[in-house]
């Protein structure tokens, strides 16, 4: 079974229609890059996959639960964890603490306010992973702009979610962060289902997996990249006539 | 390079809270020795003891803005509430001895033709129903208000704007006679509390010290609060709310969390500031009393709890002082005061003086972050 279905999802802001007729799944543990030109409704699916909007029609289905009743905390609980395109990690918090902040535990107020949860081993690993380790006790807001990108899928690494949403991880990265963190993309498909929404076509490449193309608000393509880049429809939206 | 130490656990009391727990109790021990040997004059208590409720109500304004951003700008409402509960005690504990005699009603009910005391005041009669009022109707007052906002996910300006208006509009409400708070004039005249003659100084002493008191338990409250892991989200919701959502936490609940304690802190200030004042009137719901509140935590230092202390009893004092000397230049002054500190000082008086210690620790090549291991 699919971990996230997507059926015929429409969502229209003052009669543009943002979202529309919106058909595709994700299987557990895939990797998927999302690509479209701009305004193709990229954001719009992410927001409503995490129930920060409502969709007006359609169905979405995550882990076998109704993502149209729930909100952006209840999509996190469920196991989606949400990358923005800028990076954005509490700049006033240490690495740790963000990291902390980030990790499978109780969230409501009371169970943070008392609690006790040491999670000093789990830290110390996910800091060997995004190579911050000496960087513990300084504040996030002190980072480069490439380590604040590591910190912060260190954070979604923490929250150890089923399905990951990733925006443009590869914005303002140098050629060498971009490849590093294709590698780590893919390292971490199977142990979670990643959906990379992406521009950059080289950085899609290096990817190396399923593309679904969108356009107007729906899949226009899907498959293969080099399937997708020789579509007639693709190159006609991407190049115009 | 720094050794991997265990997690960074803060400490409920660092050197500063120490300090501000020492200085404290010498104020506790210190101000009756010295009203004792009459190096300090008897009305010189009764203003340091406004002055310390003020501080608690400062500390319960920075948990609330320094921490988690939120700019209320009605917090005087909450500080006021809590002065009404214990004033209506205190008028109750007037009995007979008013100027009507009316054993039933206080004296402005009497004057108003009123024949029975208000549902409302049922039960101000008992010194523990007061106290417990003191609490609670600031901190309902705050979750039904909290409730609605934050759920509308109403946040920055907006929000300040309708905590002021709610402020507002709490003051024109109890400006009216009808609503039985003895409108304009509001309640005075007070005699006793538990007993104890509220004009004589031994009571007066009692009340500065048990002010106190309320200074560190609050103070110990909030800083149990910031330590907490509650606190970093609290702090993460300040500096990126959707984030935080995304993470999976719920915002409101946290928000509600930090308004409702906040307010209720504020209620236990002004019950104390009553009859420590001898008077509570609708003039404590002003915006204006509201907005220098702001003004005291953000010149002591917003986020450092200890700062938002100082800030109050400075710019108190230095009201107390000026209003006497030069009224007329007040505002002049504390508007003078408030421009240079947000030009020069943007972190306040606190802040400044951590600055200058981080930079001590770096001349002298030491890592900063040792220090906030410490801290």
């Amino acid at each position: 079974m699919s971990l996230l279905t997507l059926d015929g999802v429409t969502r229209s802001f003052d009669g543009f229609k943002a979202i529309n007729g919106l058909s595709f799944a994700i299987e557990p543990g895939e990797l998927r890059a999302v690509i479209g030109p701009n305004g193709a409704g990229k954001t719009t699916m992410m927001d409503i996959v995490t129930g920060k909007t409502r969709p007006d029609g359609g169905s979405v289905r995550f882990d076998g639960h109704d993502m149209t009743k729930t909100d952006e905390a209840g999509s996190a609980r469920l196991g989606i964890g949400r990358k923005f395109q800028k990076p954005t990690v509490f700049e006033t918090h240490t690495v740790e603490d963000n990291l902390v902040l980030s990790l499978k535990d109780d969230r409501s107020v009371f169970g943070t306010l008392f609690s006790k949860t040491d999670h000093a081993a789990r830290v110390a690993d996910l800091l060997a992973l995004i190579r911050l380790e000496d960087r513990r006790l300084d504040f996030a807001a002190d980072l480069s702009h490439g380590q604040k990108q590591w910190l912060e899928i260190g954070m979604l690494l923490a929250q150890d979610p089923k399905l990951l949403l990733v925006d443009e991880p590869a914005a303002g990265m140098t050629d060498e962060e971009t490849e590093r963190t294709a590698t780590l993309l893919r390292d971490l498909a199977g142990d979670h289902a990643i959906v990379v929404v992406e521009h950059d076509m080289e950085f899609v490449r290096q990817l190396d997996c399923k593309v679904t193309v969108l356009h107007q608000g729906s899949v226009l393509a899907e498959g293969a990249l080099d399937a997708v880049s020789a579509n007639e429809k693709v190159i006609e939206v991407y190049l115009g006539r | 390079m720094l050794t991997p130490a265990p997690l960074n656990r803060k400490r409920l009391l660092n050197t500063r809270g120490w300090t501000f727990l020492i200085v404290l109790a010498a104020i506790a021990v210190g101000v009756p020795y010295l009203n004792a040997t009459g190096a300090l004059p008897d009305y010189a208590v009764s203003l340091i003891g406004k002055y310390l409720c003020f501080a608690l109500l400062a500390i319960a304004l920075d948990l609330l803005w320094g921490y988690c951003g939120i700019l209320s700008l009605g917090h005087g409402a909450f500080f006021a509430l809590g002065g009404y509960a214990m004033g209506m005690h205190l008028m109750r504990e007037i009995g007979d001895r008013g100027v009507y005699a009316n054993p039933d009603l206080p004296d402005f009910m009497v004057f108003l033709n009123w024949q029975e005391l208000p549902w409302f005041w049922w039960g101000f009669d008992l010194f523990w129903f007061a106290a417990v009022m003191a609490l609670f109707v600031p901190g309902l007052l705050a979750f039904v208000f909290g409730w609605f906002a934050f759920r509308s996910r109403v946040t920055g300006v907006y929000l300040s704007i309708i905590t002021q208006a709610m402020t507002y509009a709490l003051m024109l409400a109890f400006f009216r006679n009808e609503m039985g708070f003895g409108g304009n004039n509001g309640l005075t005249d007070f005699k006793d509390v538990l007993g104890f003659d509220l004009q004589s100084q031994d009571t007066r002493i009692g009340l500065m010290v048990l002010s106190t008191l309320a200074v560190a338990l609050g103070f110990l409250i909030c800083r149990a609060v910031v330590i907490s892991k509650a606190g970093k989200v609290i702090v993460g919701i300040r500096d990126s709310e959707s984030r935080m959502r995304f993470l999976g936490y719920r915002v409101e609940g946290y928000k509600l969390f930090v308004f409702v304690l906040s307010a209720m802190l504020a209620g236990l200030a002004g019950a104390l500031y009553t009859p420590q004042v001898g008077i509570i009137n609708p003039g404590e719901f002003s915006p204006a009393n509201s907005i220098e509140i702001v003004i005291w935590v953000a010149i002591g230092g917003r986020g450092t709890l200890v700062g938002a202390a100082i800030g109050a009893v400075l710019i108190a004092a230095a009201k107390t002082l000026l209003t006497g000397l030069y009224p007329e230049a007040w505002l002049f002054v504390l508007g003078g005061i408030f421009v240079f500190v947000t030009i020069f000082m943007p972190r306040g008086v606190l802040g400044a003086w951590d600055s200058m210690i981080d930079e001590m620790w770096h001349t002298r090549g030491m890592d900063p972050r040792e220090r906030r291991l410490a801290a």
